[in-house]
């Protein structure tokens, strides 16, 4: 019992951080992209024959910004992503985790779909826009509200909830897909009617959105009473009651504005870029918002940064596989898992500090004693456990 | 009605091994949305293992029971080194578990897809499935009983046993109570002695490992060992986790719940005279019941059909 050995501490000594400065926190980030960045270069030695980590560095640059039409185009999925992050962030700012950005895109652009498809032809080309752009946005507000309803009146668990409801909007998806297409190819040809005019070309038109989305929401959580109201529900459901804000009402009212922001990436997805919809047409987006809001740490302006930083791996990614030969588009996703790996860790030593701890000496036998009693309870403990391992 | 309901088994054991490894991790308070990610991990892992002892042992050689070991194993354990990836980033370094969960998925499925397109040796693998579904020989003599219940292949016994050692062992045994008080207050566990972190760790991999042979069976059983790609198993990972609230966090239920689940996954197979988009509808059965389930569950709000009180909150012992 009191043999030195079993007196055990702990090597690293972790406590929270109180504050940390700004400059010390975009280090300990930059130094986490730049590891993820090594690491993915890395990795592609592996895997490509012919390339060597600085080739794989020059491709990713210049799959992004080799030609005018790519800066564009990288523009324009970082606006995308933008405005879809935006969409979850009053959500997640109230703590609300809304998993159901994919759904509540897609069911926005089925409804704007939807409407050219049905009005195609018929009436003029504003009428359907206009249309569209109030049938989306209703759409993807509806999509969200449904699981805000339940969450406010009888807290439904809303992480498993708007993940089911993503999947149901693909199934609706495939049901219309079905129902349109006659000819069993399956596939919705691009509809020709009631597709938004182009602003000098045709990614200007999304870059303004964007630009405009930003600032509203920016405005509405920093300066809207909405949005201060958001902010105490998220930090203490109880004060929020406490000081008088009906909180069913503000989860529901924030959910429909997230929904809604959602319904207008999907309407720009239809009315802009693909003018059809299959079921993947949301390409995981609503999953790559959650991660452009959080690495921002839920700040709209930091937020223009993550999700250019994320379309530029995933560009650039698409870029070093053409180049060096791999079609297999899953090298990208491994590599961008990596790097999320990356910075997800490394806000652990953002927000809590690690000291390396000195061996103490001359602790009083008594204590060890007692150490000795606690230690010994854990090793049983741990040893069921390792029984029940192998039990298996 | 037969073979529907003997393939409504088989792919109902895709969603038990996902859903025993989702709760057994859910019970450690950790809400692991990496399951899609990390049976796609298995798969990978499970076929490699396959094709690498058919490869050594060549097609004629190969005995059922090492080829049987080799897979499930190599599932394990890439399904644990998922599980690891995400213990490690969410206990050790306390980070949000939604987005560790869906940066796993992302990570599992690419790297599935790239292994099994580029590194995996597949010609053997329809081989090996055919090796891995051999049934009971007395199955045929019991009519459609017999096909009902004993002409599965090994992995699907291996998921209701699986099941039922989980469900066991959460609600008699002491590492199960330690396991449940974890996920309802770690604070608590902690005060009374509990390894809070060496347990979550246990739960997450063990949970993780059991999900990877899904993403085995998947290819190895149910679809008899051809590849189209990580989507179609990510998409079952989804299933999986809404087969948890299901089924109540409760893996007993959950044999029954994977039946019921594989039944409505397949059932627009068999109904005849419905048109394609109808079967499209029928396909969302699962999704719709899972919310319905849900809402009726938070109504009713009785203590024990809850998610454990603190999932998807990381713990940290000198926050109080």
């Amino acid at each position: 019992m009191t043999d030195k050995k079993a007196v055990r501490e702990p090597l690293f000594h972790i406590s929270r951080r109180g504050d940390i400065s700004m400059g010390k926190a975009v280090l300990i980030r930059a130094a986490a992209i730049v590891a993820g960045l090594i690491l993915c270069s890395v990795l592609c030695t592996v895997i490509f024959e012919e390339a060597n980590p600085f080739s794989v560095i020059a491709e990713l640059f210049s799959g992004n910004f080799g030609t005018s039409r790519r800066i564009w185009m990288l523009l324009r999925d970082t606006s995308l992503l933008l405005i879809a992050g935006l969409a979850l962030l009053p959500a997640f700012k109230m703590k609300f985790w809304n998993l159901g950005g994919n759904g509540q895109i897609l069911i926005g652009m089925l409804a704007a779909i939807a409407c050219m498809f049905y009005m195609g032809g018929k009436v003029a080309d504003g009428v359907i826009i206009l249309c569209m752009v109030v049938s989306s946005i209703l759409a993807g507000a509806i999509w969200a509200v449904v699981p805000a309803i339940f969450k406010a009146f009888f807290k439904t668990n809303e992480t498993l909830f708007t993940l089911m409801m993503n999947y149901i909007a693909v199934g609706i998806v495939g049901f219309c897909i079905n129902k349109w297409v006659t000819s069993g190819s399956n596939t919705l040809a691009p509809i020709k009617y009631g597709n938004f005019p182009e602003l000098g070309n045709e990614y200007m038109l999304i870059i303004l959105v964007a630009a405009v989305v930003t600032a509203a929401i920016f405005a509405y959580m920093k300066y809207a009473k909405h949005g201060f109201e958001v902010a105490v529900v998220g930090e203490s459901e109880n004060t929020a009651r406490y000081v008088g804000i009906n909180v069913k009402m503000v989860i529901i009212r924030t959910m429909a504005v997230s929904g809604a922001i959602c319904g207008v990436v999907g309407l720009l997805l239809a009315g802009s870029i693909h003018h059809t919809i299959s079921e993947t047409s949301a390409n995981n987006m609503g999953f790559t918002a959650i991660m452009v809001a959080w690495l921002a740490k839920f700040n709209p302006l930091v937020m223009i940064f993550t999700a250019f930083f994320i379309s530029f791996l995933d560009r650039g990614m698409g870029q070093v596989q053409t180049a060096f030969g791999i079609t297999n588009d899953a090298v990208s996703d491994i590599i961008i898992g990596l790097i999320y790996f990356c910075v997800i860790g490394c806000e652990f030593f953002i927000s809590y500090k690690v000291k390396l701890r000195k061996k103490k000496k001359a602790a009083g036998e008594g204590a060890d004693f007692m150490q000795g009693e606690a230690i010994s309870a854990e090793e049983t403990l741990l040893s069921a456990d390792v029984a029940d391992k192998e039990e298996k | 009605m037969v073979t529907f309901i003997t393939s409504a088994i088989c792919i109902g054991t895709v969603f038990l091994y996902g859903c025993v490894g989702e709760i057994i991790t859910e019970k450690a308070g950790h809400l692991n949305l990496g399951i899609p990610g990390i049976m796609c991990m298995g798969t990978a892992g499970g076929c490699w293992g396959a094709a690498i002892y058919m490869n050594s042992a060549g097609a004629d050689g190969a005995s059922f029971i090492l080829l049987a070991l080799i897979s499930i194993l190599f599932a394990c354990m890439f399904g644990a080194l998922g599980g690891l990836i995400y213990a490690f980033l969410t206990v050790t370094l306390r980070s949000n578990q939604n987005v560790t969960g869906l940066a796993l998925t992302t990570f599992g499925a690419g790297l599935a897809q790239f292994l099994m397109d580029v590194y995996v040796d597949r010609s053997h693998l329809p081989a090996a499935s055919v090796l891995m579904r051999s049934s009971l020989p007395f199955a045929d003599s019991l009519g459609w009983f017999g096909e009902i219940f004993f002409s599965h292949g090994i992995l699907v016994y291996l998921a209701i046993a699986v099941a039922i050692v989980a469900a066991v062992m959460l609600k008699r045994t002491r590492t199960g109570l330690n396991i449940r008080a974890i996920g309802e207050n770690p604070a608590t566990a902690d005060a009374a002695g509990i390894n809070v972190n060496a347990y979550k760790y246990g739960a997450i991999l063990i949970g993780s490992a059991i999900a990877g042979i899904g993403g085995l069976f998947y290819i190895m059983d149910f679809i008899g060992g051809s590849w189209e790609n990580a989507s179609t198993i990510e998409a079952m990972g989804w299933l999986s986790i809404a087969l948890v609230i299901f089924t109540l966090w409760k893996p007993d239920l959950s044999i029954l719940g994977s039946i019921l689940f594989g039944g409505l996954y397949i059932a627009a197979n068999y109904i005849t005279g419905i048109s394609f988009s109808q079967m499209k509808l029928l396909k969302l059965l699962p999704y719709v019941i899972t919310v319905i389930v849900l809402i009726v569950t938070s109504i009713m709000d009785k203590k024990e059909n809850q998610p454990p009180a603190s999932l998807g909150v990381n713990y940290f012992r000198e926050e109080r």
